[in-house]
């Protein structure tokens, strides 16, 4: 795939982020064309006939997402839009954010159509002062044009868009957690069911997507549901953004078509490791996902390939660690993260991620005893599947993968000789 | 309320730790002036609650509101909030003692938060934090006894692609670093330079 649609702005000249270079370039004729031509229901099916599976972690297929939604309960109906981007080794979405958000917005405006909502919300995180104020921008200039608000495009339909700024909590990326913090609350994630399409945001159905997911659909809309199923396998097809970092010579977001080869990714694309270093570990999709040895990246980056070799797709954020990296470090500062952004409210996830936290620094520091292996994985198993969100086991399951797969590592460093301690095993304390 | 609940009790887990919330005095105050919105902010606040079906949900635009008009989220500004909103003052306490980036204690002019997650850490956070630490003579939660600069750690900035990096208060980052450009930074924002 040689032609980028995501990453659009990498491609042409001028600057997507203004709208009248956006419109230049055809943006928006997508939009409008369909509140013409096609019936929400039409849109619908479109979305559910392209095999789109949601970008923000779980895979879920949106265009069923969508028919959740129940008819005729005299509510409002939400539609939110994930720019959270949350997940450590994450950094796709922002580049949509900040260079292309008329893309984002335009694919809102037929989702919003489509699922028969008025009043839709992007709630971006806190930390992306540039990304909200790109947004901010792009949305304003958009009802200036009359693509937003009521009677858009000169028909009958009316679209708000509303930015909602973080300040700053990891959990506000699980949907229901955002949902509660779009409410003015802390933001603790709800018991499910009811699903967020039933009962959502402000008591209403609500649909909550991923920034990717959503820039999609202008796409899918445009080019037809069969031109996406070309593109990668036929469980779950389309463009998709793989954000690549650590250890290589060229960090960076790619786009490639879903399905390519980790190996690929991290060779060609991100420009293989640092000179003079070999492969020792990838991440393959975000931080809380199952680490993969430097054997295992022969596998295709799709959904289903990446949780056939026992880990996950996840929001696609591949960390490559070379052979000088402290795997014992790494799980420390993974499980010092989720135990800091843990909202609190369920017993096994706040007390587990301290725990997990205390006893990996006590083995960072060289002070571990062999036991503490075992408690490691007895406390990461009583986290799994326990609690109100997946945060839990989001931060059990690198752990023991973590074990699993460098076991040798985490022995030597509980040998009592491993000569641990110093700076570094300080800094994160 | 004391500082002290503000920033633990029962908000124990998201909050702040109590140690680095100081007891409110006179001088901190002064920070931020009269707490009360003037002409301009209070027009800000009528537009941000148009966004929302029911007043609570702009609780958390008219906290950054605040946090912009007011330097950072005293207690006195939280209870003018809980006023204007008419919302119980435990509440807003507890919405934000759980967001980060909400203040509750002054920071420097420059807020400096080094990104030390994974990324940034493989691509050496440690050296530019060190060298950060080094150069302010500050620890991470501190500030400079001149207000100029406070130093802290950053979990996770969507910034991996361009490790390690930092983030000035809630507005710039700063990207791909390297120790020397660390020291540079440091050193025009000490002359009040652009960077
Ligand atoms: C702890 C946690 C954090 C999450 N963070 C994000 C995030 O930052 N961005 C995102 O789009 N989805 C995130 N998700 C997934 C959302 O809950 C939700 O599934 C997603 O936004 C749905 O959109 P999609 O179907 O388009 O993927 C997170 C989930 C969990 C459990
Ligand atoms: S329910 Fe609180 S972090 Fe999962």
């Amino acid at each position: 795939m040689s032609e980028k649609l995501l990453l659009r702005f990498e491609d042409v000249s001028t600057d997507l982020s203004d709208i009248d270079n956006y419109v230049s370039d055809g943006g928006y004729e997508t939009a409008r064309a369909a509140l013409r031509d096609r019936s929400p229901g039409e849109i619908v099916e479109a979305v559910k006939d392209s095999g789109l599976r949601g970008r923000g972690g779980a895979g879920f297929p949106t265009g069923l997402k969508w028919t959740f939604v129940p008819k005729g309960t005299g509510k409002p109906v939400y539609l939110l839009c994930n720019a959270d981007e949350s997940e450590p080794g994450t950094f796709k979405d922002r580049q949509i954010l900040e260079h292309d958000p008329h893309q984002l917005i335009e694919s809102m405006i037929i989702s919003a159509y489509a699922i028969g909502c008025i009043d839709a919300y992007i709630y971006i995180r806190g930390e992306f002062s540039t990304g909200y104020e790109t947004l901010c921008r792009a949305v304003a200039d958009a009802y200036a044009k009359g693509f937003l608000g009521k009677g858009i495009f000169g028909g009958d339909t009316e679209v708000n868009i509303h930015v909602h700024r973080g300040a700053g909590a990891y959990i506000c990326g699980e949907e229901t957690g955002l949902i509660e913090s779009i409410e003015g609350k802390r933001a603790h994630p709800r018991n499910k069911p009811p699903f967020p399409a039933v009962y959502g945001v402000f008591g209403c159905p609500t649909i909550v997507n991923n920034v990717e997911t959503l820039s999609c659909v202008k796409h899918i809309i445009e080019r037809g549901a069969d031109w996406f199923k070309s593109i990668g396998p036929e469980s779950g097809p389309g463009p998709k953004l793989y954000g690549v970092s650590g250890h290589v010579k060229k960090p960076g977001v790619f786009e490639l078509p879903m399905g390519t080869s980790l190996r690929e990714l991290i060779e060609v694309h991100a420009g293989g490791l640092r000179d003079g270093r070999k492969l020792k570990a990838v991440i393959p999709g975000g931080s809380s996902v199952p680490v993969l040895r430097a054997d295992e990246i022969d596998i295709n980056m799709d959904f289903d390939s990446v949780a056939k070799a026992g880990s996950m797709l996840g929001s696609a954020g591949v960390i490559v660690m070379d052979d000088s990296t402290d795997m014992v470090a790494v799980l420390r500062r993974i499980s010092h993260f989720y135990h800091h952004e843990s909202c609190g409210q369920c017993t096994p996830c706040r007390e587990g991620t301290g725990w997990l936290e205390k006893i990996l620094a006590r083995i960072e520091e060289g002070h571990g005893t062999p036991a503490d292996l075992e408690k490691l994985d007895s406390v990461a198993k009583s986290m799994m599947g326990t609690t109100v969100c997946v945060l839990s086991d989001a931060a059990a399951m690198p752990v023991r993968s973590f074990l699993d797969k460098f076991r040798d590592e985490f022995t030597a460093a509980v040998s009592g000789a491993s000569g641990r301690g110093g700076e570094s095993a300080r800094a994160v304390a | 309320m004391t500082a002290d609940r503000l920033a633990g009790g029962l908000y124990r887990k998201r909050g702040v730790p109590a140690e680095s919330v100081p007891e409110m005095s006179e001088e901190q105050n002064k920070d931020g002036g009269a707490v009360e919105f003037g002409a301009e902010a209070l027009v800000a606040y009528e537009e941000i609650l148009t966004h929302y079906p029911e007043r609570r949900a702009a609780l958390m635009p008219v906290l950054w509101l605040a946090q912009h008009e007011f330097g950072w989220l005293s207690p006195q500004v939280l209870s003018y909030v809980s006023d204007l909103m008419e919302l119980p003052l435990g509440w807003v306490e507890g919405v934000a003692t759980f967001y980060t980036m909400f203040y509750k204690r002054p920071m420097g002019k420059y807020h400096l938060q080094v990104c030390t997650n994974i990324s940034c850490y493989l691509r050496g956070a440690d050296d530019i934090l060190g060298a950060l630490r080094r150069q302010l003579g500050i620890a991470p939660g501190e500030t400079t006894p001149d207000a100029k600069f406070s130093l802290d750690r950053a979990e996770w900035l969507g910034s991996c692609g361009t490790a390690p990096m930092l983030q000035i208060g809630d507005k710039q980052y700063v990207e791909n670093l390297t120790v020397e450009k660390v020291i540079d930074l440091v050193a025009k924002l000490e002359r009040g330079e652009e960077v």
